[in-house]
């Protein structure tokens, strides 16, 4: 859900791999950031509504991903695919740490590029670790 | 009993104005800073600029001794993770307005016990209001005479039959049938009524209940 950067990437990678991938966004304008010979499905429609989600196929997956720019959108159709079609791997990306720290606690797998961004560029300057 | 109103919308400050006046402590939390401060006037000072949605905003509204919160904003995600936090920090009693009826299943399975749906309050507002709702009047006919237009639903004890093999009240006949489709027949031998159908039946005033009874079946209004 989501085809952003991140979500297009995900996608072609599953597709590249075999995987039968279905990519789900509001505008289908957003489908130009996947690659030529993509050979998933793509959905236009809003992933916070339990009736696309099912279309989009929720109740036949075995992963769900959620890359929105809203961390609140991707908690809610997280828990759409979680608690209504009983999704397996759900993955909610949360660019605010704390809030993704918290959903970790209530059942998701979270993903904050904030904090992990952070952690990486730390890594990167030299003496990394206390002054 | 300390109560955090979290969306300073319409419906965050008309709660906000009624609980301004009780015994309770109230604080609302608003988003958009013009609005927050539009509404922090009206209601003497209890408004916080600031997203609910982050934990520390919530932290420094005092989330770990409030009794209630309520998330009321126009965003049904935004009033989902405002009652997990709050829940996860142990607030007793959370409410959610939800404001797409059909969004309200996922709130239940997460356990937020009471939601408050405006739209559904105004729905059966409506549907209170309206007694008879597959019963239209189009018309007034010479004599006592009238036009009214019966939707079938699948639950009508005529479907399935020929107009013939309905007993309608005296002097009413179906003069037309439209189908779900939008295609007008009159009624034949080999017509069968179908559920979706819209019969066009000339009746009496006084015997508009009868015929209700004839074609829509005994209950009265919406399921609720």
């Amino acid at each position: 859900m989501g085809c952003g950067r991140t979500g297009a990437a995900i996608a072609a990678s599953l597709d590249r791999d075999g995987h039968s991938v279905t990519v789900l966004d509001l505008n289908s304008g957003q489908f130009r950031r996947l690659p030529d010979g993509f050979g998933g499905r793509m959905a236009v429609g809003n992933g916070m509504d339990a009736d696309v989600l099912e279309r989009a196929g929720a109740r036949e997956a075995d992963a769900f991903v959620a890359v929105t720019q809203g961390d609140n959108r991707n908690y809610f159709a997280s828990q759409l695919a979680r608690e209504i079609f009983g999704v397996q791997h759900v993955v909610c990306r949360t660019k605010d740490p704390e809030r993704g720290e918290i959903f970790g606690h209530l059942g998701l797998q979270t993903y904050s590029p904030t904090s992990a961004g952070a952690e990486a560029i730390i890594a990167m300057l030299p003496n990394p670790g206390p002054a | 009993m300390y109560v955090i109103i979290a969306g300073g919308g319409k419906v965050g400050y008309y709660l906000g104005r009624e609980l301004l006046g009780g015994d309770h402590e109230m604080l609302v939390i608003e988003r958009s800073a013009s609005r927050a401060a539009e509404i922090n006037d009206l209601l003497e000072g209890t408004v916080q600029q600031g997203d609910a949605c982050e934990a520390s905003v919530l932290d420094g509204a005092g989330i770990a001794r409030a009794d209630l919160v309520a998330a009321v904003t126009g965003d049904d995600e935004d009033n989902l993770v405002v009652c997990e936090i709050a829940r996860y920090r142990g607030v007793p009693r959370v409410l959610a307005r939800v404001n797409n009826p059909t969004n309200a299943l996922l709130f239940q399975k997460r356990g937020i016990e009471t939601t408050v749906s405006a739209t559904e309050a105004i729905l059966s507002q409506i549907e209170q209001e309206l007694p008879v709702t597959s019963m239209v009047p189009v018309m007034q006919l010479h004599q006592g005479l009238e036009l009214v237009e019966v939707r079938l639903s699948e639950t009508s004890p005529v479907v399935g039959r020929t107009p013939r093999e309905v007993l309608l009240p005296p002097e009413s006949l179906i003069a037309l049938i439209v189908d779900s489709g939008g295609v007008p027949r009159v009624p034949g031998a080999d017509t069968t009524l179908t559920a979706g159908d819209a019969l066009v039946v000339v009746t009496r005033a006084e015997s508009k209940g009868m015929l209700q009874e004839a074609l829509i079946g005994g209950a009265h209004g919406f399921d609720t």
